[in-house]
């Protein structure tokens, strides 16, 4: 199993939910960019840190070989899109089957009382 | 910085943001913890399938465990390990998921791509689910 395969794995286990739960989420994918664009830069920086100051290291048999910002690989890249995309189709899969207030309901963002979606 | 610290660090960074700065308040919400009860398990699964097939390997001297064995692989549980992974892997993983589903909730306030909105699930999804206490599901079919 190499770093890709898992992300891959990730992304067509996830993709059923666009069928399941209609989550409508990949034909967003302007407000998906916003959601994923900050993600990679601010955990490629961490991870930058991390291999610099070697809290990690990679097996190089498993990771595609190709390198940004001098040392993080790509693959890492991948995780820190890949992750959110998830994430994402999670939340709108769950909105989808119960209904819950989210905070992105047009004309107000405020919580809903009395209908239990806030804790 | 240890791993360790940096891991508590963006784990508040995130909740900042979530509550603070964009104000999403995701933390106080319910859709948020059940989306991320569901999210834990993967997220164990594949920070065990990267750490415990030993593809990322780990230094002792930046996490509360030890470092990850040149020729075998950690501990599956203990010596700060769960599922093969760092405990520190388990907040840097919250860390992304709650900044990712701030940003999304964040951008669809602000209008762009609210719509189309998410649901009702296909037939037989639905079917699987049963309609909570106060029936607001059954409104959709």
């Amino acid at each position: 199993m190499s770093y890709v395969g898992v992300l891959i794995f990730i992304l067509v286990v996830t993709a059923s939910l666009e069928v399941l739960f209609r989550t409508r989420v990949y034909r967003r994918w302007r407000r998906l960019l916003i959601a994923i664009v900050p993600c990679v830069a601010v955990f490629a920086l961490w991870d930058a840190y991390a291999i610099a100051q070697g809290h990690w290291t990679f097996d190089v048999d498993r990771i595609l070989g190709v390198y940004v910002f001098g040392s993080v690989p790509l693959d890492e890249l991948l995780f820190f899109l890949t992750i959110p995309i998830a994430s994402v189709l999670t939340l709108e899969a769950v909105r989808s089957a119960r209904g819950w207030t989210v905070g992105d309901e047009a004309g107000d963002a405020a919580p809903v009382s009395g209908r239990g979606d806030d804790l | 910085m240890t791993y360790t610290q940096l891991a508590i660090a963006g784990v508040l960074f995130a909740a900042l943001i979530d509550l603070l700065v964009l104000r999403t308040n995701l933390l106080r919400r319910r859709v948020f913890w059940a989306s991320y009860a569901i999210i834990v398990p993967f997220q164990l699964l594949t920070n065990g399938v990267f750490t415990g097939l030993r593809i990322v390997r780990y230094d002792g001297a930046a996490i509360v465990g030890s470092s990850t064995p040149i020729d075998s692989p950690p501990p599956f549980f203990g010596d700060g390990r769960i599922a093969y992974a760092p405990v520190e892997d388990l907040m840097f993983g919250f860390a992304l998921v709650l900044l990712s589903l701030s940003l999304w909730v964040w951008a669809g306030r602000r209008g762009i791509d609210r719509e189309p909105r998410s649901g009702p699930p296909v037939g037989a999804m639905a079917s699987l689910l049963r309609t909570p206490p106060d029936g607001r599901e059954t409104t959709s079919r």
